[in-house]
């Protein structure tokens, strides 16, 4: 009589099998269906948005309360506004990021510190806006406009910069940051000789994540300055720099607010124009980040 | 009878409630060897973090006590890092820094503002032949140090320590993660830089403290049970219990 083969499955094993391959295909299954909503809505943004968009359209102004032209205006305010935004948040997110991973100690002001950032994350965009009018407009008597709204912004970002940072620091291995210091190196040494050039990857992703976001929100600069219309210079230098910084300015994710409302006269395809605009816009950005990410990985030091 | 190099003093250290040393009090003399052993946790480790201020790094250490260097409480010295560059430090896993192997041994100089290519050059290949390393990756110095075998990382770490002269070497179990071919080739190398500098080996492994120790000082549990010259440790020790040890009974 043949000895059974040892290693041929029991009813057990061969039920656990089949579970195990219903659970893959399941979540498989769930995963694909994400992208279905995600290609409708670009696919139907795009169809609609296609006969409006032109090089006109993009350097246009806007015209007729939005009715009619281009949205050159927005576009720059959005650009300018992000730009303006990045500036305040990154280099404070980034060393904030490098203190609380680097030198904070296990104490209750360190504590402190981590509950504030974790509660900025959470708040809605609608109280940050009203926080820019209360703080930068009412209080410290800033004008209603290009730079308050991206000082709002920078504070709406800011826990997104600082956890990014650190998230990147922190996958930086232990063991070599105390190699160094048993060589004599200093935290800050060793910080600018190891861990930072080997998580600015990292950082970088977050950094474009945070253009992302600051170009999509529009709560926080609704009552910030951001408007309707402005003329802008139909030629010269101040077409590619049309607002200052205590102007008022338009901006895209305000401008799609306002025309999404009835506009007499307006054509649909411009409507869906602009939302196409941002969309593709904030998809360029996001897909940036990704391939720095995908870069970086294959460069892995360790 | 060479001068005394360093001396722990009624060393007393607590990570919060708990003692990981216990009021130890030995010393070493230059250009000697000596062999801490102990059963893990007893606090070897702890005892070197001492000695370059290093424990310092862990928040909730608490020290009482002294450990002198040439007759100066290490807490006395202002530039803790000058301090650092004096003893050189080896940890049981091997450290490979991110960095080409040039570099992994040109980071401590460069640190110290040491830019000079030829200095470096000579620097760099002094250190890793005193590691007996230099051979093996002469031709590819460039080659990132994380991907060196494991004993090829840890003489790499060996010839770090070594980029800064230091006065006293320190090394933590350094054999445990590596093979024992490397762990012969540093065992020679110990015994050739014993006449440079004054070596502290904490090990558990008691024949590698009989092998190459002037000195043994025994640490369980946090405490100093007994410490004099090797031999008269392993052939005569005065507490039954170093003898046990020793003899591997325990540990």
């Amino acid at each position: 009589m043949t000895e059974a083969n040892p290693f041929s499955p029991s009813a057990h094993e061969l039920s656990k099998e089949s579970r195990a391959r219903l659970a893959q295909f399941g979540t498989l299954t769930v995963s694909i269906f994400l992208l279905i909503p995600v290609a409708l809505i670009l696919g139907m943004i795009a169809y609609k948005a296609w006969p409006a968009l032109s090089w006109a359209y993009l350097t246009g102004d806007v015209t007729r309360s939005g009715a009619a032209g281009g949205i050159w205006g927005p576009l720059m305010g959005t650009f300018y506004l992000t730009l303006l935004c990045l500036a305040i948040v990154a280099p404070i997110g980034v060393l904030a990021g490098i203190y609380i991973n680097e030198y904070a100690p296990d104490n209750q002001l360190t504590r402190t510190i981590m509950v504030a950032v974790t509660s900025l994350a959470g708040v809605p965009s609608i109280v940050h806006a009203l926080f820019g009018l209360g703080a930068f407009v009412a209080a410290m008597g800033m004008h209603k406009g290009l730079l308050a709204a991206a000082m709002t912004l920078s504070v709406m970002t800011l826990p997104v910069i600082i956890t990014s940072t650190r998230e990147a620091l922190s996958s930086v291995p232990k063991n070599f940051r105390e190699a160094c210091w048993n060589l004599g190196a200093s935290r800050w040494q060793t910080i600018r000789t190891i861990v930072l050039p080997n998580s600015f990857g990292g950082i970088l992703t977050g950094v474009i994540l945070v253009i992302a976001r600051a170009a999509g929100e529009t709560a926080p600069i609704m009552f910030m300055g951001a408007v309707m219309w402005l003329r802008i210079a139909p030629s010269g230098p101040e077409r590619l720099a049309p607002y200052g910084l205590n102007d008022e300015f338009m901006a895209m994710s305000n401008h799609l607010n306002l025309i999404s409302k009835d506009i007499p006269g307006m054509p649909e395809q411009m409507k869906f124009g602009s939302a196409f605009v941002l969309l593709a816009l904030i998809l360029f950005i996001n897909g940036i980040a990704s391939l720095v990410r995908l870069r970086l990985r294959r460069r892995k030091r360790w | 009878m060479h001068p005394t190099h360093l001396e722990f003093r009624n060393l007393t250290v607590r990570y919060g409630p708990k003692k990981a040393l216990d009021d130890i009090s030995f010393s070493v003399p230059k250009h000697s060897v000596i062999g801490i052993v102990g059963p893990a946790n007893s606090g070897k480790s702890t005892l070197l973090k001492t000695i370059n201020r290093t424990l310092e790094f862990i928040d909730i250490a608490r020290t009482e006590g002294e450990v002198l260097v040439d007759s100066v409480n290490v807490k006395e010295i202002d530039n803790v890092y000058s301090l650092r560059r004096r003893i050189g430090m080896v940890f049981p896993l091997p450290v490979g820094l991110p960095m080409s192997i040039y570099d992994n041994v040109a980071y401590a100089p460069r640190r110290m503002g040491i830019h000079d290519k030829k200095h470096l050059d000579e620097l760099v290949e002094t250190c890793l032949r005193d590691s007996v390393l230099w051979d093996e990756v002469k031709d590819r110095l460039d080659l990132l140090g994380t991907k060196l075998s494991g004993g090829q990382q840890q003489r790499l770490t060996l010839a770090r320590a070594l980029s800064l002269e230091p006065e006293i070497l320190c090394l933590d179990e350094f054999s445990i993660a590596i093979d024992p071919v490397t762990t012969m080739k540093i065992e020679e190398v110990l015994m050739r830089l014993k006449e440079r500098m004054t070596i502290i080996l904490v090990t558990n492994l008691t024949q590698q403290a009989r092998r190459m120790a002037d000195a043994v000082a025994f640490i369980n549990a946090s405490e100093l049970i007994e410490w004099g010259p090797t031999g008269q440790l392993f052939t005569a020790p005065k507490k039954e219990i170093t003898g046990r040890y020793l003899n591997g009974d325990f540990g």
